[in-house]
């Protein structure tokens, strides 16, 4: 293992990581994408004050028009007003799933590498048995066992991710566990939690960062899958994968109903994917060019 | 000794910069120096003074984009900064040779030793798979490495660090190189088998007549395997001599401070002096003193090596001196 | 070696009855009540009853699980509740079809993905390196499944060129089978990428060079090689996952395969189904990373011998 720098500086790092950050155009083109949806997300009401569920029939299927910009699905709902409330949907799902998985996930990391014996062990082999399966299909399992819908979505994407945090997480804690200092810390008398605390927590923050920019990304795809397959967000929640789902039908006559829904994920999940890379590169000690 | 006939290395104004985000930096600045037929040149200096990047300059073995590298190196009358890549191939491996620091990353973990060291010989005499592998475990016993037909075929893992510098040491006197840079060949292995390594080394000089330009930071080890040696500061050459020249009468004071540094048991009854360090550190590469690059460090400095850089002198039989004093 | 397979082949088994214990359970918390719901609606208590003595729900937790377990071994996996037919009999008919998606995705991406992050990695920072890049980057981002409508969109309803679902001709696989392999490939495109950076940075590439090899040989002899190591455990994760992604694919593309069976049943709620498709799906995953693992200790003379 490459050797850990000592406990860093705060301010020296997050400078130097900032300038590197902003070196990366591809990392700001994501940041300012980012930007973007967050604003569609939290201003939504602002920039299309009808409802984006209500329906009218008589203009339904109407394709992009000067009246509807990007023409209107098979209620005749306004596809680009759905794309804009349901921004602040996968938004939300995105948030609720990273948090579930941190929250639960990344204490339940910590122990596990810090501590280790039986405690490690259990909870490894609770983690295998999750990882067993693919994420989506892990998601799909616990939607089948909680039902549909918003929460229960959160719910099970969330839950799927906890195990990729814990072994993030504990991989992490291992390594720095053998680190110089923490052996001079313990040899101090340092109580195990101040220790977790304040020296291995402030390393593990990079890799939980990195991935939860990731998996933000992630959880917006999944939640869309979920959505398509008609077991997430029910309608008529506006939610882009549902709204690819019921466009499918009209794959034939009407395939915008079906294509901008997908541009709106794609676009949300490749922000943070940019970002995530970005900082990854940043915050990376080792990387140097 | 030195052979007074013409040098198998010449190198005339070296400089290999790196072009860096936060700038140019001139890892080596102007170096001019020789290497003889049958020598063995001494390369000192602290960590960053520029002398693994003078060796890897020869073989061309930095990524050039962000590396340039300016000058002229003449092998055997052929500037080798002009070869194309083909030919810089040709001499890599073949003609010059080059060992590395650390065997334990240097070797290629998923090929076996006699693979590695074969390839090179299948590559530059031209022998078959079979006669290269025979090759191959000859080169292991010359360098004294027990059992070479097993040894031939296991990993480098298996190896001790010793005897994986051992097999570094046969890979690249393999195909009878003329001229051989050993880059901190024993920094990174104990101290018993370091004697072992230097020994082995001499001895093969010997039998293959291979010039080896010994780069280290380690004077003792320049004590006992160099003829002459270089010391290098920062990019710069600042002094060349013969080795027991040096050792008796350093004339530059780096090369005073460096060797007065060196712990020696008794020195405050012998010399009546306590153990000499050099205060402060070596500059970065952007934040090179102007003048002479060691003057804020100089125990001696004066007035004029505050402004300007000191040019060579010539004291005698290749000996110069790159200082005001 | 042979410790090694054994020693991997043992390891996998307290896994294998973690799962089932899992499966069991989870099903077992469902929300409602599994007798009631095959007896129907107008059902009599005393027929619920029968019903569900009939599927020995009744019996104690315990044994509940010994019967499930010894069925399980004999690979009776329960009867559809939708359709009545064996578990078994309607997964193997399923599974050649996602197999069959997988292998070729997988092989796509292999025979694309390696040479392109190869080639990006031998050339950073040029045309070739953003080109490759940003491919994989816009590959991992879409969604799969609008992908694949996408491709139906121009391939099956504007150019006519291939079928948009179904099964039948080997035109019928090249859509579902792209559409399932575009986030594979981008994804050990990046891989390949980055290890092969990191190996061409190595100490010992530089050694490789410094004996005169031509850059191919230094590049596939040395550099490949080592790079393959986290290289194989990648494939092997992402076929594991595209057991996963074919639900989506399948169901896009009408393709009879076993994700798709999973979804029917989970809408259905028809729980032996499900608990079936998901053991199996579990146990190919295992087998596949067993599988990945041996390539390792193959490829990396390292783990070879411990």
């Amino acid at each position: 293992m490459t050797e850990n720098p000592e406990p860093r500086e705060y301010s020296g790092q997050f400078r130097r990581s900032w300038a590197k950050l902003k070196r990366n155009k591809a990392a700001l083109f994501g940041g300012a994408l980012l930007l973007v949806y967050l604003f569609t997300a939290l201003f939504a009401s602002v920039l299309y004050s009808r409802s984006p569920s209500a329906p009218n029939l008589i203009m339904s299927l109407e394709p992009p028009s000067q009246a509807h910009v990007l023409g209107t699905d098979e209620l005749g709902r306004s596809i680009l007003g759905r794309i804009i409330w349901g921004s602040r949907v996968s938004l939300l799902i995105a948030v609720g799933v990273v948090s579930v998985g941190l929250i639960l996930g990344v204490p339940l990391g910590l122990v596990s590498g810090y501590y280790g014996g039986r405690i490690d062990f259990g909870i490894q082999r609770i983690t295998d048995m999750m990882l067993a399966f693919p994420g989506f299909l892990l998601a799909l399992a616990l939607v089948a066992v909680l039902g549909v819908g918003l929460k229960n979505t959160v719910i099970s994407i969330g839950i799927s991710m906890i195990p990729i945090y814990i072994r993030l997480v504990r991989g992490c804690v291992l390594s720095v566990r053998e680190q110089v200092y923490v052996e001079a810390a313990r040899a101090v008398g340092t109580r195990d939690f101040k220790i977790i605390l304040r020296h291995i927590l402030p390393n593990v923050m990079v890799p939980i960062t990195v991935q939860t920019s990731l998996g933000m990304g992630t959880a917006i795809l999944f939640a869309a899958g979920l959505g398509f397959l008609g077991v997430g967000v029910q309608p008529p929640t506006p939610e882009w994968g549902a709204m690819l789902g019921s466009g499918r039908a009209y794959l034939f006559n009407a395939p915008h109903v079906a294509t901008f829904p997908g541009v709106a994920i794609f676009l949300a999940v490749l922000s943070f994917n940019l970002l995530g890379d970005g900082l990854r590169d940043a915050l990376d000690p080792r990387f140097r060019i | 000794m030195t052979d007074q006939a013409k040098p198998l290395l010449v190198i005339q104004g070296l400089r290999t910069l790196f072009h860096t985000i936060d700038g140019i930096v001139n890892a080596v600045d102007g170096v001019d120096m020789e290497v003889y037929s049958g020598e063995t040149l001494g390369l000192v200096g602290e960590s960053g003074c520029g002398k693994s990047v003078t060796a890897l300059s020869v073989l061309q073995l930095l990524a050039c984009p962000p590396a340039e590298i300016q000058g002229s190196i003449q092998f055997q009358g052929v500037n080798l900064l002009d070869l194309g890549r083909d030919g810089v191939r040709k001499i890599r491996g073949n003609a010059i040779s080059m060992i590395f620091q650390e065997p334990m990353t240097s070797l290629n973990p998923v090929l076996t030793i006699g693979e590695q060291i074969a390839e090179a010989v299948r590559l530059h005499q031209n022998l078959s798979r079979p006669e290269a592998w025979r090759w191959a475990e000859q080169m292991l016993q010359m360098v004294q490495i027990p059992s070479p037909r097993q040894r031939a075929k296991e990993y480098p893992h298996k190896l001790s660090g010793g005897m994986r510098q051992r097999a570094m040491i046969a890979m690249a006197l393999s195909c009878n190189p003329q001229l051989l840079f050993a880059d901190e060949p024993t920094t990174a292995l104990d101290v018993t088998i370091q004697a072992q390594i230097l020994n082995l080394m001499k001895r093969l000089k010997e039998e293959f007549n291979t010039s080896i330009v010994l780069i280290t930071h380690d004077l003792g080890i320049i004590a006992e395997m160099a003829s002459r040696v270089i010391v290098m500061y920062a990019g710069h050459i600042v002094e060349e001599a013969p080795v027991r020249d040096l050792f008796k009468d350093p004339r530059h004071p780096y090369t005073q401070g460096l060797l007065g540094s060196v712990p020696v048991i008794g020195r405050k009854a012998k010399m009546g002096r306590r153990l000499q360090e050099i205060p402060g550190i070596v500059p970065g590469p952007l934040e090179m003193p102007g003048g002479c690059r060691f003057h804020p460090r100089c125990p001696r400095v004066m007035e004029v090596c505050r402004s300007e850089e000191p040019r060579e002198i010539r004291i005698g039989d290749h000996r110069r001196v790159r200082c005001w004093l | 070696m042979f410790h090694y397979i054994i020693k991997r082949l043992i390891s996998t088994i307290p896994v294998l009855i973690g799962i089932s214990l899992l499966l069991f359970f989870m099903l077992r918390m469902l929300p409602g009540d599994p007798a009631q719901v095959l007896a129907g609606q107008m059902a009599t208590p005393e027929e619920i009853e029968n019903i569900r003595h009939q599927l020995g729900l009744d019996r104690p937790i315990h044994v509940q699980y010994a019967v499930f377990f010894s069925r399980l071994v004999q690979f009776d996996l329960g009867r559809s509740a939708r359709t009545q037919n064996p578990v078994t009999q309607e997964i193997w008919a399923r599974l050649p079809n996602t197999m069959l998606l997988a292998v070729v995705a997988i092989t796509l991406a292999c025979l694309l993905g390696i040479p392109a992050g190869i080639v990006s990695a031998v050339r950073p920072y040029t045309w070739m390196d953003y080109l490759v890049t940003s491919a994989a980057l816009f590959g991992i981002s879409m969604p799969v499944f609008w992908l694949g409508l996408m491709l139906v969109v121009v391939f099956s309803i504007l150019l006519q060129w291939l079928p948009a679902g179904g099964t039948g001709s080997w035109k019928h696989v090249v859509l579902p089978s792209v559409t399932l392999a575009s986030f594979v490939i981008a994804f050990i495109a990046r891989m390949t990428r980055s290890t092969m950076i990191e190996v061409l940075s190595q100490d010992y590439t530089t050694t490789a060079r410094s004996k005169g090899l031509k850059e191919e040989v230094v590049i596939v002899k040395h550099a490949l090689k080592n790079a393959l190591i986290p290289i194989i455990t990648v494939v092997g994760l992402q076929f594991g996952l595209l057991l996963g992604g074919a639900v989506l694919t399948e169901t896009v593309f009408a393709w009879p395969g076993l994700g798709r069976l999973i979804v029917d049943s989970i809408l259905a709620r028809d729980y032996p189904m499900i608990q079936g498709a998901i053991l199996v799906f579990g146990l190919l995953y295992i087998f596949v990373n067993l599988v990945v693992d041996l390539l390792y200790a193959y490829v990396d003379p390292r783990i070879r011998y411990d």
